[in-house]
């Protein structure tokens, strides 16, 4: 188990602040926020390659805060992966095996056992400046494991990979954990952190500012901040009032716009989302059930991951993704007037 | 880009002027020695001997002290301390300094009434007139090419390699032979040929130092003293020989060892 307790540290551009979260062992804990967030600054803390200003570090119910960094079980694994670029595969795997003087058998063997785990063993003889950015990562993740890390930092292990290898390096990851390696991995894509992460924290400006399960987080985002970090667009501040003469609940969002919402709560100020999927749009007013419905003109047609979104301007932005097949049928063009539609359900009010 | 364009005429004229002004001296000297006397200059035991010595004092003097300079110039690149600019500025100090006065400042350090003197002497060496006092002024003044160059090189080494290395469970000491020293070897090997070659060519302080054994260039010196300009030259020509052979044959060997 990694625990960090307060945690700071003062930089040139940037400070770390009372970083504190708690990692279980077998535990995939994704660690998101933007670039120069801090994240990486962290890692190094963790693997003891900078020391921290302040706090402590325990893994595994032991203070390693000032433990020397080759004595930490923490295997590190850089953004860029850092391989040895003079050195063959064979000998950049073998390399923390020959600093623990590990037999010269045994390191052959083992070598072998991870060069197969990660299906490189037909490189072993190639130089790291003849290998793609996949197979980089692999051996790099190769001879970080061979030191049998007790929990496994990963530096934007995919920010520079394309999509196939995204895909094939995240299920190597996923079979990693599996088998009980504990991985604390940074990110700034949500994506990444939705398919691996079983918890997540986020950062922003040096600070942890919210932690806990993945679907917490993503449902239950505690800020606008985290709210786009996590893809969620349409996030709002919204104060709750009672509608009297319709005896109804609105979410006030400004003094012009209001959305009808199903909550227990009542004059309290909080933040309204609506997931982009669970609006409609249409040419004309519609009547259906969705008693949230707006008269907007669409600011932008933007070609999405899947699908399309549309960003609508109905006195505040809107993200809306609909099909191409939609996009087509209801002839959308930017400057078009068009009708928006949402059911009370769809808005979830989250307080303060 | 238009390679007729007045500037670059301008730049290539002005550079074959800097280029003729480097070779026709060489060329001038070479036309106006008759090979025969580079012959029987090159047979004489006198300037065998000279110039065996400048080789091997120069490559004494660069190996015995690469041993603390390349560390040093690790340390300068990577470490942040106290004085650092004024210490970067102390090693460029022989490069600026007039070479006499460097040999002088090296004769008081070495000679038979300095600590070191005395220390020497107790085996039996006296720096003064001897092979170690030529390595130590020749290393003095060419010291600076060799702690530049591998500073450089170390620079170039991206710190996360050192970080990954440490963080694979490598001790300070094996980061840096495996890790540190290969990735800049290039630039090392740069600055010991540099150490090398300017060791070999030094003049004003080993003169101070050492009249006598003759380095090459204090020769090549006696003999223009003594005999003039006709007698000087074989001796000059045979020794830019000498120089221009090792440059190449340690240029070629560290080429070599960068394709491999």
């Amino acid at each position: 188990m990694l625990i960090l307790k307060n945690i700071s540290k003062k930089l040139e551009d940037f400070n770390l602040k009372n970083i504190s979260f708690k990692v279980n062992k077998g535990d995939y804990f994704v660690i998101l926020g933007m670039s120069g967030a801090g994240k990486t600054v962290l890692f190094e803390i963790i693997a003891g390659l900078i020391t921290r200003d302040t706090g402590e570090i325990f893994l595994d119910g032991k203070n390693i805060t000032k433990e020397k960094i080759q004595n930490r079980s923490v295997g590190l694994v850089f953004q860029d992966y850092a391989v040895f670029p003079h050195m063959s595969v064979k000998d950049n795997i073998a390399y923390p095996l020959k600093s623990k003087k590990v037999k010269s058998s045994l390191i052959k063997t083992k070598v072998q056992q991870l060069a197969q785990d990660m299906s490189i063993s037909h490189l072993l003889d190639r130089r790291p400046g003849t290998l793609s950015g996949g197979e980089l990562q692999r051996v790099a993740l190769a001879r970080t494991l061979a030191l049998n890390p007790k929990v496994l930092l990963l530096d934007e292990p995919l920010s520079s990979v394309d999509v196939k290898l995204k895909n094939e390096l995240r299920s190597l990851l996923r079979k990693l954990n599996k088998k009980g390696q504990t991985i604390v991995h940074i990110t700034h894509d949500y994506e990444e952190a939705i398919s691996l992460a079983n918890k997540i924290a986020v950062m922003q400006n040096g600070t942890i500012v919210q932690c806990g399960k993945t679907k917490d987080v993503f449902e239950n985002p505690a800020s606008e901040f985290v709210a786009n970090l996590t893809g969620i667009k349409n996030f709002y501040k919204a104060k709750i009032k009672i509608d009297k003469e319709n005896n109804r609940k609105i979410a006030v969002i400004n003094k012009s716009l209001f959305f009808n919402l199903l909550t227990d709560y009542k004059n309290v100020s909080g933040n309204v989302l609506i997931k982009k999927n669970e609006i409609i749009i249409s040419n004309d007013k519609i009547t259906t059930s969705a008693c949230n419905n707006f008269k907007g003109t669409i600011l932008e047609i933007v070609r999405a991951h899947l699908g399309v979104e549309i960003i609508v301007d109905i006195g505040v932005k809107l993200s809306i993704l609909i099909t191409d097949s939609s996009l087509h049928n209801l002839t959308l063009f930017e400057g078009k007037e068009i009708w928006v539609s949402f059911k009370a359900s769809s808005v979830k009010f989250l307080p303060n | 880009m238009n390679k007729l364009q007045p500037f670059n005429i301008i730049a290539s004229l002005l550079g074959a002027l800097v280029l003729l002004f480097i070779v026709a001296p060489l060329v001038g000297m070479i036309i106006a020695t008759p090979a025969i006397d580079i012959v029987n200059t090159s047979k004489d035991v006198e300037v065998q001997k000279s110039i065996w010595l400048t080789v091997f004092t120069s490559f004494g003097a660069t190996v015995f002290f690469a041993v603390a300079a390349i560390p040093f110039s690790y340390l300068l690149a990577r470490r942040k301390f106290r004085f650092k600019k004024l210490i970067s500025g102390i090693v460029n100090l022989p490069i600026v300094i007039p070479h006499t006065a460097a040999g002088i400042a090296v004769l008081g350090f070495v000679s038979r009434n300095s600590v070191l003197g005395k220390a020497a002497s107790v085996f039996g060496i006296d720096f003064v007139g001897h092979p170690i006092g030529i390595s130590v002024a020749m290393a003095f003044v060419s010291i600076p090419f060799l702690i530049n160059a591998a500073r450089d090189g170390f620079i170039g080494v991206p710190v996360k390699l050192e970080k990954a290395a440490l963080n694979l469970g490598a001790s300070p000491s094996r980061v840096f032979f495996t890790v540190s020293l290969p990735l800049a070897w290039k630039n090392i090997l740069s600055g010991l040929i540099m150490m090398f070659a300017r060791g070999m060519s030094e003049f004003g302080a080993v003169v101070i130092i050492a009249y006598h054994p003759m380095v090459a260039p204090v020769l090549i010196y006696e003999r223009f003293g003594a005999f003039g300009l006709k007698y000087a030259r074989p001796v000059s020509i045979i020794f830019i020989g000498v120089s221009l052979l090792v440059f190449i044959v340690l240029r070629l060997l560290s080429k070599e060892k960068k394709n491999k």
